[in-house]
């Protein structure tokens, strides 16, 4: 009982005592935590293009360490965050951006999803309204579509009653017409 | 009595358009999505597209590797270097297997054709495995920077080694190729370009 609660204790304490893992490196690190701060923001949002689906932030590749160290260097130099990844874009183009730009040849990505959505909302609202008028309602104006299918017409009742019989008669027999 | 039984729907034909719209419009869909992905999916993602084809090399300077220096120059190879000639610019280091595999062509080059190629000697631990490399294959370049840190080749938008460049005589990037060269981009690409470029 006692070995089971230090173990679990142990495993807490070191589940608290942990931090996430990054790929940047003590010695890249600039002494001013605001800079440095924002060194990590770009980076964050530069894609790997060694890895390619991980941020410079995150990728232990040479060209990664590379990029976060000029990243560094020129917010040292005083660049703006924007500067500095212009420069960037202007190097390798707007897919080293993890996010990609709102611009007239993304239009389709950044907007096609919300297009899609409502077309299909529309295709299923014409459709629902369609079937909500039922075909026999709507064969017959002087009824309200919502109330319902009519009452059957004695001359009605009369064929169903026809057809029910001769069903009946049809099984006992086997035989069929 | 079966014939009477469409009067039990009488409204049946008018349904009509709508619902073939239904049918066709996923199929339509899907043979568009069919065919993007078809397109997409077997691109490869490593051979992006440069943005910097018809931008001028960007400014920077590299120191010359060990054994190359020139007591002339304070640089091994500087942006200013690409001005007044056609030229190629190679990247490349001894880490990299692809560039041992296009090194004899580059050799071949050197031999039957008059253009300077210049290399960027990329990102080398040591400082001396580049020039150990290029005294144990031998040396094609007309002029080598050492590139330990990336400079050059961020300035270049380099993402592998090997990737060539043709450069003009304004200095401006014409061409980049990804991967080792060979005969076939030779011919195909590199020397038509670079005969072009001479005219201009």
């Amino acid at each position: 009982m006692n070995i089971r609660r230090l173990v679990i204790h142990t495993l807490v304490a070191c589940l608290l005592a942990s931090t996430p893992v990054f790929a940047v490196e003590p010695g890249e690190m600039l002494d001013d935590p605001v800079l440095e701060g924002r060194a990590r923001d770009i980076s964050a949002g530069l894609r790997c293009l060694v890895c390619q689906n991980q941020s410079i932030d995150d990728s232990n590749a040479q060209l990664a360490i590379d990029l976060r160290v000029l990243v560094r260097e020129r917010l040292v130099m005083g660049d703006s965050n924007d500067q500095v990844v212009d420069y960037v874009v202007s190097r390798y183009g707007d897919f080293v951006l993890l996010s990609p730009p709102v611009k007239a040849s993304t239009y389709v990505l950044w907007f096609g999803p919300v297009l899609i959505v409502m077309f299909g909302i529309f295709v299923v609202a014409t459709v629902f309204r369609r079937r909500n008028i039922s075909p026999i309602a709507a064969g017959d104006s002087s009824s309200d579509p919502t109330s319902g299918p009519r009452a059957l017409s004695e001359e009605e009742k009369k064929r169903l009653a026809d057809l029910l019989d001769d069903s009946d008669r049809n099984r006992k027999t086997g035989e069929i017409t | 009595m079966t014939q009477d039984s469409s009067r039990l729907t009488p409204e049946a034909g008018r349904q009509k358009p709508p619902r073939r719209l239904i049918f066709v419009l996923p199929v339509a869909i899907f043979a568009i999505l069919a065919v993007y992905f078809a397109v997409g999916l077997t691109k490869d993602p490593s051979k992006l597209e440069s943005v910097l084809i018809n931008m001028p090399v960007a400014d920077f300077q590299l120191l010359a590797i060990k054994g190359r220096a020139n007591p002339d120059r304070t640089w091994g190879l500087e942006s200013a270097d690409f001005n007044g000639t056609v030229s190629l610019l190679n990247v490349f280091g001894s880490w990299c297997i692809a560039c041992q595999v296009e090194h004899p062509f580059l050799m071949h080059v050197k031999k039957i054709s008059d253009v300077p190629v210049h290399g960027i000697d990329w990102r080398e631990e040591d400082p001396d495995a580049g020039p150990n490399w290029l005294k144990r294959y031998g040396d094609p370049y007309t002029l080598i920077g050492d590139d330990p840190n990336s400079k050059g080749a961020i300035s270049f938008g380099v993402t592998g080694a090997p990737e060539t460049f043709v450069v003009d005589k304004q200095g401006v990037i014409r061409y980049k190729h990804i991967g080792p060269l060979d005969q076939t981009v030779w011919d195909d690409v590199i020397y038509p370009l670079v005969v072009e470029l001479r005219k201009q």
